[in-house]
Formats: structure tokens, sequence, C-alpha cells
């Protein structure tokens, strides 16, 4: 054996192995950097009137109440739209044109609204939405949501059915169950577990979303519920209050982004936990 | 020759009569032919072994019979195959009716991702709507009919995916005679389990013949010897020959099929 030439080998290994553990240690230490700083800026300020306070004017007293259930409304009508819309795509990329042309048309361009700028779908939306009504509202921030969910949600069902093996919609249709009860009983229930963590991962990326909000829900500093109105929400109060010179207000900004990536954090692991007690 | 235990049971052909009749059958995989005019009666009450080596078209044969194949594009049979005299290849006989006469077994066992008493609902809630109690009733007495119903009377509601592959594979065989078809189609339903449950699974089939015609796939001549009444050996898409399986074992007329069932290729 020739040693040098071994040798070489070994401490070329040795460089790339020491390469990639820097740059993995690198990326992590961003991460952990600003989970840090969220947790000692935003704990301080997390009390009990965050939760139960409107959004103050500058030097008093408030909390974040209107703005996390401002979010939750968006988020959940987002949700609501795009959802149904997205699984009825996927399934049928996945199921009925599996084969069609249609399908890659579809996908192809499912891909670049996947990959679109959010403040462009914004505008779209203050555009479709909000000038022909003539106000901000908060079911238009649902609408700019709702289209940043669908590619998403589209291109998990449309991979979770694929991995539904054939035979088991042979099998149903081999007892005479019709294309769409070999759907909605048989492959539906085999994908359940990927489609929902799909729509886990959806609003985990909605749930930040300030950019598409700007334009149609605005902001409100008062308590809403009403879906016409403008509708505040926590990324654009974090928005909102951060780059005001208030230290109060940057205080509950800081509160609100903790919230925020907790919120999301634990969708994030949710999804994984059922991801890994589907793969066991 | 080769030495086979020939199913002794095994009723002659001479006074079945045909439930169905596959004349001049062929099949394409876009424009690559697959099956070439293919002739063979299926009798009553009695089981039809295809056998052949990989590729020659067994599969695909036992496919056409409840037109399985048409959920994917491309693949188009033609000739006539009657089932009681209706030709079961006319566009205009609905697949699913079709399908709820003729029943099949796969070769992996695909149990539904529901519960063991669900898997079997599932069929027949597709053709009647049975009270809890006569449900209840077909339940057990499709799973008694497959030697199921002991193993798994106390845990009917968990999910069937926890079964083992032979319990797996006789739940697909209560569920395919639960709708009550005529014919049960079996693709290779044992290659993918080990010899004893292999053993239940031939048992059934021997029990199943009273009520259905069956035709089944197999890969081991063994076993079309023991179950099959006829078997039918084919090769690269051609039917070679077809007759009582004692005859096709203990005198095959051509010279293909006695070198594949003595094992010079397969």
């Amino acid at each position: 054996m020739d040693n040098s030439l071994y040798q070489r080998r070994r401490l070329r290994n040795r460089f790339h192995l020491t390469m990639s553990v820097l740059t993995a240690a690198f990326g992590l230490c961003w991460l952990v950097f600003i989970l840090a700083m969220l947790l000692i800026k935003g704990l301080g300020g997390l009390n009990l009137a965050v939760f139960t306070q409107m959004t103050p004017p500058p030097g008093s007293d408030g909390g974040l109440l209107n703005a996390i259930v401002g979010s939750l409304i968006l988020t959940f009508l987002g949700v609501a739209i795009g959802t149904p819309l997205a699984i009825l795509a996927g399934t049928y990329m996945a199921e009925y044109g599996r084969y069609s042309k249609l399908t890659n048309v579809v996908r192809f361009i499912n891909d670049i609204l996947l990959s679109a700028p959010s403040i462009v779908i914004g505008l779209f939306v203050y555009g479709i939405m909000v000038r022909p009504m003539g106000y901000f509202s908060g079911l238009a921030g649902s609408v700019a949501l709702a289209i940043l969910v669908v590619p998403v949600v589209v291109r998990t069902t449309e991979d979770m059915l694929l991995l539904v093996p054939n035979q088991m919609r042979e099998a149903a249709a081999a007892l005479g169950a019709p294309r769409w009860t070999v759907i909605r009983y048989v492959s539906y229930r085999a994908a359940k577990t990927g489609i929902i963590t799909g729509i886990l991962l959806a609003i985990a990326r909605i749930s930040g979303e300030t950019a598409p909000l700007l334009f149609t829900a605005l902001n409100n500093q008062f308590w809403s519920t009403n879906i016409l109105a403008p509708m505040p929400s926590l990324p654009v109060v974090i928005f909102q209050f951060a780059l005001s010179p208030y230290e109060d207000w940057q205080r509950l900004a800081w509160t609100g982004a903790l919230l925020i990536t907790v919120a999301v954090l634990t969708l994030s692991i949710l999804a994984r936990v059922l991801v890994s007690k589907k793969e066991s | 020759m080769a030495n086979f235990a020939v199913n002794a049971a095994a009723d002659s052909l001479s006074n079945a009569k045909p439930k169905m009749d596959i004349k001049d059958v062929s099949f394409f995989y876009n424009d690559n032919k697959a099956l070439k005019n293919i002739t063979l009666p299926l009798y009553e009450q009695r089981v039809t072994a295809l056998i052949g080596p990989s590729g020659c078209g067994k599969s695909t044969l036992l496919r056409i019979l409840n037109r399985i194949y048409e959920l994917y594009p491309g693949q188009r049979a033609e000739g006539v195959i009657t089932l009681d005299g209706e030709n079961i290849l006319d566009p205009k006989l609905d697949a699913n009716l079709l399908r709820s006469k003729v029943g099949m077994v796969f070769q992996k066992p695909t149990p539904f991702p529901m519960t063991i008493y669900d898997n079997i609902a599932f069929g027949v809630r597709l053709y009647m709507k049975p009270s809890r109690g006569e449900m209840d009733e077909i339940v057990e007495s499709s799973l008694t009919r497959t030697a199921l119903w002991n193993e798994v009377k106390d845990r009917l509601h968990t999910s069937a995916l926890g079964l083992s592959g032979g319990q797996q594979q006789r739940l697909c065989i209560a569920r395919t005679v639960a709708i009550k078809p005529e014919v049960v189609l079996f693709d290779e339903p044992t290659s993918a389990l080990d010899p004893i449950s292999t053993a239940k699974i031939e048992e059934l089939i021997d029990e199943l013949k009273r009520d259905f015609t069956i035709v089944i796939v197999t890969h081991n001549m063994q076993q079309a010897a023991r179950v099959a009444d006829q078997t039918a050996f084919m090769y690269l898409g051609d039917l070679i020959e077809a007759g009582p399986t004692t005859s096709m074992f203990s005198n095959p007329k051509d010279n293909r099929t006695l070198d594949y069932i003595t094992g010079r290729f397969g």
C-alpha cells in the first residue's frame, strides 16, 4: 500500500470533516443567538397584561391582546380559505390527473407561487380587494395569507398522496369502489398525517408574515373582530412598535416576537412528531 | 417426469360448466401487444391456475377479468370475455358493477388503514345499507369463513395494520367474499407469505371454490398442482396449453410446458 497516498486521503477527509462541522456550527450559532436574544429581551416584558390588555398608546400600560386575537383570526381564516382549495388541487394532481399534462402545468405554476415574495401577494390582494372595496379589512388579510397557504399545502398533499401505494387504490377499486370513495376512505386516510403536517407547516409559515398584511388588514389599535374592518396582527404590531422611538412599545415588540417564535417552534415540533410517529 | 402431488380431490372438468369465457382476447400496453389471442374457459366451482415464467402475461390476463387495468392510461384489451353470457369488455358495462361480481386478492396483503371491522364494512357499504346488527353478522361470517374470526374477534376495532402478513391476506380475502362476488381472482396470493400462512390460504381456496369460480396466478407449480382443477400455461403472451391439472402435469402436450414444469426454465 502506498502510505503517502493514504495519508493524503486521510488529511483531506479531516479537512472536509472540520469544514462541515464548522459551517454547521456557524449556522446553528446564529439560531441560538436569535433565540437567546428573544428570550432575554422578550421574557422581561412577558406578564399577564400582555394577554389581557389592548395595545397601548405610547407612555401608558398595555398588552397585545387585540393583536394576538387578530393574528389568530387572520391565520384561522387564511387556513380555512386556502386549505380546502389546496387539498382539492393536490388531490387532482395525485389522483385524477396523475397522468395528465395539466398536472405538470399546475405543478410548475404552484412552484412559482411557492417562491413568490409575500409582499407581491400583499400588493395583489390590495389591488383586487382593498382598492375596489375602498377600505382595509381582515378579510383581505386572510385572502393574502390564504394565497400563501395554497402552494405549501398543494405540494405536501400531492407528495403525500403519491406515497400511498397504488396497490391500496387497486384493492379498493377491486371491491367496486368508485374513484372518489377510494380517495376519501383509503388515500386520504393513508396520507392523513402527511397532509396535516403540511397544513401545520403552512400555518407556521403565515403566522409570521408581515408584508402581505401591511396592505390588506393594515392594523388596529383597538379590539376588533370585525373581518370587514382593519384588523391588528402580531407581526404588523411588532413592525410598528419595534420601529417606534418609545421604549415601552419596543419592549412589547420583543415580547410579541417571542410569542410568535414560540408558536411557530411549537407547530414545527408538532409537525415533526407527527411525521416521526407515522414512520415508526 | 416431474413428480407432483396433484390434488387428489380435484374435480374433473368434464361435468363443470363455464362461468366466464375468455374468447380471442389480446391486450396492449400502448402499442406493445402483451397478450396474443387468448381463449380459455373458467369453470364454475373450479379453480383455474395460470402458470408461466415472469412476464408471460398471466397477471395481465387476470387484471383484464375485472378490468382493473382501466385505472391506468394506455392499457387496452380486445376480444370478448363473457360472464354468464354477458360481455364484460363492453365499455357500456359499468366497471364497478363488474368488480362487485369479480373480486380480487393481490400479491401483497393490502389492508386499508382502518380497523379490521371497517376493512370488511367498507366494501359491504358500497352495495347495501345493513343495520348495525346485520353488519356485525356479515363481518363475523366473513371472518369465520376465512378462519380468522377466532384470532381477531377480540380486536375487531383495532387497526388492521397490526395483523401479521398471513392474517392480513386472509382479511383481504374476507373483505372480498363479504360482498358476495361470483368469481374471485388471486394474483400470487401467497408469494409474500411464509409456508404455514401459505398452507392456510391454499386450504381456504379449496374451501371457497364450493361457492365461487376461482382463478389464481402462481409462480409456484406445486401450488398449482395442489389447488387447481384446471391449469393454463402461458409463455411470452401466448396461452400454450390448458387442461385438467392432472393431465397438464403428468402428460403435457407441448414441449415448452414440459420444459417449464420440469424446471428447465422459468
